[in-house]
């Protein structure tokens, strides 16, 4: 996988860099990342790590503003099933993450600009994988335009 | 909420050439002066050293910083330092953030986009850290117990360490006998020392000890709680022989119907047999027996004539209708030591293990040569012949990818021990096939030496299979001697497999069941391999011996010790600073409407009708946030993790 080398967040038109926000539990999948980087796995640069302590904490507002904000495709990473360091957090992301995306795909934002993924502390090498997979997905859809249907739906969610 | 304003001080860590040499760090501290609210912006070789501390104390002390952002390494190795050096300078310690410029960045990015990512990332922790609020934590007592599970050299090694500081220790193995792998050997690499004469007073000394309660034929089934207070219930098994009666004069093992032993006798790996009423090995602790439903009589068809219950007499130790109980402790620190499993040999099917008599495990050769094992400790083949030529292969099961990858550390030794063993007490032929050897241990290397010296064959390759030989029914091993560069076919008597060390069978559950994590291998992992090795990454959990990964006995008992070390520092600490990242209900704002109650997995809400109002015990929450995501109303929140400071990072990345 080549490594994107120019800026995030500068460019629409010639090489388009997507910006991913990750929330990443602070137990596996941010672990994930460190050993990541302890493991020097190079990836793709275009990922933002927002730490929270479980995948549960995960508010879909977080992710309605991440798209709101200029967000191009956004990740939560929790631990595997059986695993969630609160025994279930990862399973009320779950839920959560499937009401989410439906409702996102009638807002009009393309089911690979949102993903959930289980990833272990020791999984940095399926960290990589995962980061660079998404954010090759995302740049092949190009930058999200937010449609008509998205801010008042967002309105609604956000009360 | 409007906005707080707050008077930030940004720290930019070089970390040598770690982050310097990849992320501009010049222009990020230049970049850090530009944002709102920052009052000093520096940037200096190791921020964790004493003088980058002090460069924070002194900022506060002279600028009156109110907030501090360090971007560094990943908050797991230095967020307590940072916070550390913000209190001793009189700052709150929540009022601290770090940045994550290094795992997460310089060591995976490279170019300008490192950089980049670095600005965004300071960004949104400037943001954020206006948010955070100065927080207390909780103090709690820690309990003055430990718990030690597996019996093993590891776990017996942690509990009289921890015992003899004056520590009440709780030890529970699942085998009716404490002892594991170690009590199985005869003799111990590399000093030959034999294994029963160092083990056994040690056993002994477990049973013995004042501190320590010992629960045999017992499993952990619940773990609550958290650091310095763990609930946890432990199961009993019936063994149809009550402990405080029993005084292992063994009659009625003697004195049962079957006058032959005559069922799979699991301590000996199937090579000797046992009858319904045993005791695992003589030196067994606790010395006393255990009844095997599957296979007595009386609880088969409830018409065994009893004769066991006959010669017990007046002790009245048999009980037939015993039952299971559940006993429920509370410690402040565990420690497992639920060691390994031995590689299933069959799992190979070209080593003919299981389909030729003759092949034969490490383990099972272990308990041959064992004097009080069930040959008496003549080394003989199931035919009873002495054998006059064996061969021994290394790395069964390990270092082979469609295997287990890992090299199991103790099989190459072993394997010189069991060719010194079995030469002296059969004289016979012994031919040793290795990939690599591998030695490296005190005294290890000299071992090696010697049983060269004693004229052990040795052939380096791989053995590629092992077959009947047409003419004599000899096995042979066929291998390609990579030294000769040529295939090699010996034929012998008896094949030993040095089968590696694999993890528990039921590593994942006993994992889940204590909340610890693995390694991708199964190996219960440690907080950190070279500056936290018996640690976990839940609080007041430790790791003795082999359930870390393989090792040998000085490893095992060295770890042990080690763990023990770390519990009893935790003990002795008193009592225990809660991290104060709990939820809280705003009152004013809840509705009423309980979608957070039935969530917490701790049952830490509580619903007031009185107010209409849901409620958390601070005590009882861990701080996930779960509830904070689901309350519609925005009314449960999370300290250290409020709704604006997770927005302020998520606007800080895409600004
Ligand atoms: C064939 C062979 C020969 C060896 N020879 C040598 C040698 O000569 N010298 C040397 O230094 N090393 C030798 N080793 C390595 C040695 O066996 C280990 O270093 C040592 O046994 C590790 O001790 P442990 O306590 O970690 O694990 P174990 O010995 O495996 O003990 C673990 C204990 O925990 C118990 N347990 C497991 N799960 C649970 C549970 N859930 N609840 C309660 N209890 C549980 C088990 O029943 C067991 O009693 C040899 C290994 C093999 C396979
Ligand atoms: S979910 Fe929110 S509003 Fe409903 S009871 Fe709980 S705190 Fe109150
Ligand atoms: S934050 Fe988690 S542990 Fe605390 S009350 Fe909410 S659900 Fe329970
Ligand atoms: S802690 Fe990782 S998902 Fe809950």
């Amino acid at each position: 996988m080549p490594e994107a080398t120019a800026p995030v967040g500068q460019n629409q038109t010639a090489a388009f860099e997507p910006k991913i926000v990750a929330f990443f539990c602070n137990w596996c999948t941010y672990l994930a990342a460190d050993l990541a980087g302890t493991s020097r796995l190079r990836y793709a640069p275009n990922v933002r790590v927002v730490r929270v302590m479980c995948s549960g904490r995960v508010d879909p507002q977080f992710v309605l503003e991440a798209f709101a904000q200029g967000a191009d495709g956004v990740l939560i990473g929790g631990c595997h099933p059986n695993d969630c360091h609160y025994q279930e957090g990862n399973y009320k992301a779950l839920r959560r993450y499937h009401l989410l995306r439906r409702m996102l795909e009638q807002m009009g934002v393309e089911p690979e600009r949102f993903r959930l993924e289980w990833i272990s502390a020791s999984e940095g090498e399926r960290l990589r994988q995962v980061v660079n997979e998404m954010v090759e997905q995302v740049r092949a859809l190009g930058p999200f335009r937010k449609s008509e249907q998205f801010e008042p739906a967002e309105e609604a969610v956000a009360r | 909420m409007t906005k707080p304003s707050a008077r930030i001080g940004v720290y930019i860590c070089h970390c040598g050439t770690n982050i310097a040499g990849t992320i501009n760090v010049a222009a990020l501290r230049e970049f850090a002066a530009t944002l709102p609210g920052v009052i000093v912006a520096r940037d200096y070789k190791y921020m964790c050293s004493d003088p980058g501390q002090e460069l924070i104390k002194a900022d506060i002390a002279q600028h009156g910083l109110e907030r501090v952002v360090v971007a560094a390494c990943s908050p797991h190795l230095h967020e307590h330092t940072f916070r550390t050096a913000c209190e001793e300078a009189g700052l709150n310690p929540y009022l601290c953030h770090m940045v994550n410029i290094r795992e997460h960045d310089s060591w995976v990015h490279s170019g300008e986009a490192a950089t980049a990512k670095a600005r965004d990332l300071l960004r949104a922790a400037v943001q954020r850290v206006a948010w955070n609020r100065p927080l207390e934590r909780r103090s709690i007592p820690i309990r003055q117990s430990v718990l030690v599970v597996g019996g093993g050299i590891a776990g017996i090694h942690a509990a009289l360490t921890l015992a003899n500081a004056g520590k009440k220790v709780y030890l529970v193995e699942r085998e009716p006998t404490i002892g594991g792998h170690m009590a199985m050997f005869d003799k111990t690499f590399p000093t030959l020392d034999c294994a029963a004469c160092i083990l056994t007073p040690k056993m002994t000394a477990v049973k013995d000890h004042p501190n320590i309660t010992l629960w045999t034929y017992s499993e952990v089934i619940g773990v609550e709680g958290f650091v310095g207070d763990f609930k946890v219930r432990v199961r009993r098994k019936p063994r149809y022989v009550i402990e405080d009666l029993c005084v292992g004069c063994l009659e009625c093992i003697e004195a049962c119907v079957y006058k032959q032993p005559k069922f799979y006798d699991e301590f000996n790996q199937g090579l000797g047999k046992r009858k319904p009423i045993y005791i695992p090995f003589p030196q067994a602790v606790p010395q006393v027996v255990v009844i095997d439903p599957e296979t007595c009589i009386e609880f088969k068809s409830g018409k065994c004539k009893k004769t066991c219950l006959e010669a017990c007499g007046e002790r009245q130790a048999i009980d037939f209708g015993q039952q299971e109980t559940i006993e429920t402790i509370e410690v402040g620190a565990i420690i497992l030591a639920t060691g390994y499993k031995a590689f299933d040999a069959s799992r190979i099917p070209y080593y003919g293990y299981g389909v030729y008599p003759n092949v034969y495990t490490a383990l099972e050769v272990e308990r041959l040569i064992n004097a009080a094992g069930p040959t008496g400790g003549e080394l003989v083949l199931r035919d009873g012949r002495k054998p006059r030529s064996v061969g021994i292969v290394h790395c069964v099961g390990s270092r082979d990818e469609h295997t287990n990858r890992w090299c199991s550390r103790v099989c190459c030794m072993y394997s010189l021990k069991l060719a010194h063993l079995v030469k002296e007490r059969t004289g016979a032929e012994v031919y040793n096939f290795y990939i690599d050897m591998r030695t490296p241990g005190k005294a290890f290397e000299e071992f090696y030496n010697r049983v060269a010296e004693e004229g052990v064959h040795f052939i380096r390759g791989k053995v590629a299979d092992v077959y009947p030989a047409e003419t004599d029914g000899r096995l042979i091993l066929r291998a390609e001697d990579t030294l000769l560069g040529q295939v090699r076919k010996i034929p012998v008597d008896m094949v030993i497999l040095a089968t590696g060390l694999e993890p528990q069978a039921d590593a994942t559950e006993v994992r889940r069941l204590f909340n610890i994590s693995c390694s991708s291998e199964g190996w219960f992992l440690e907080r950190h391999p070279k500056l936290a090795p018996v640690n976990t990454f839940t609080d007041g959990i430790f790791l003795a011996g082999c359930c870390q990964g393989p090792k040998d006995i000085p490893d095992t008992v060295a770890q042990a010790g080690a763990a023990a070390a770390e519990a009893m520092q935790l003990l002795d600490t008193g009592s225990i600073e809660l991290e104060p990242n709990t939820a809280y209900v705003l009152e004013e704002v809840c509705s009423g409407c309980k979608t957070c109650v039935g969530l917490c997995p701790y049952n830490a809400i509580s619903f007031l009708p009185e107010k209409n109002v849901a409620q958390v015990n601070e005590a009882l929450c861990k701080g996930c946030g779960t509830c904070v995501a689901a309350c519609p109303s925005a009314s449960i929140r999370q300290h250290l993790f409020e709704d604006e400071q997770i927005f302020e990072e998520v606007v800080g990345v895409l600004a």
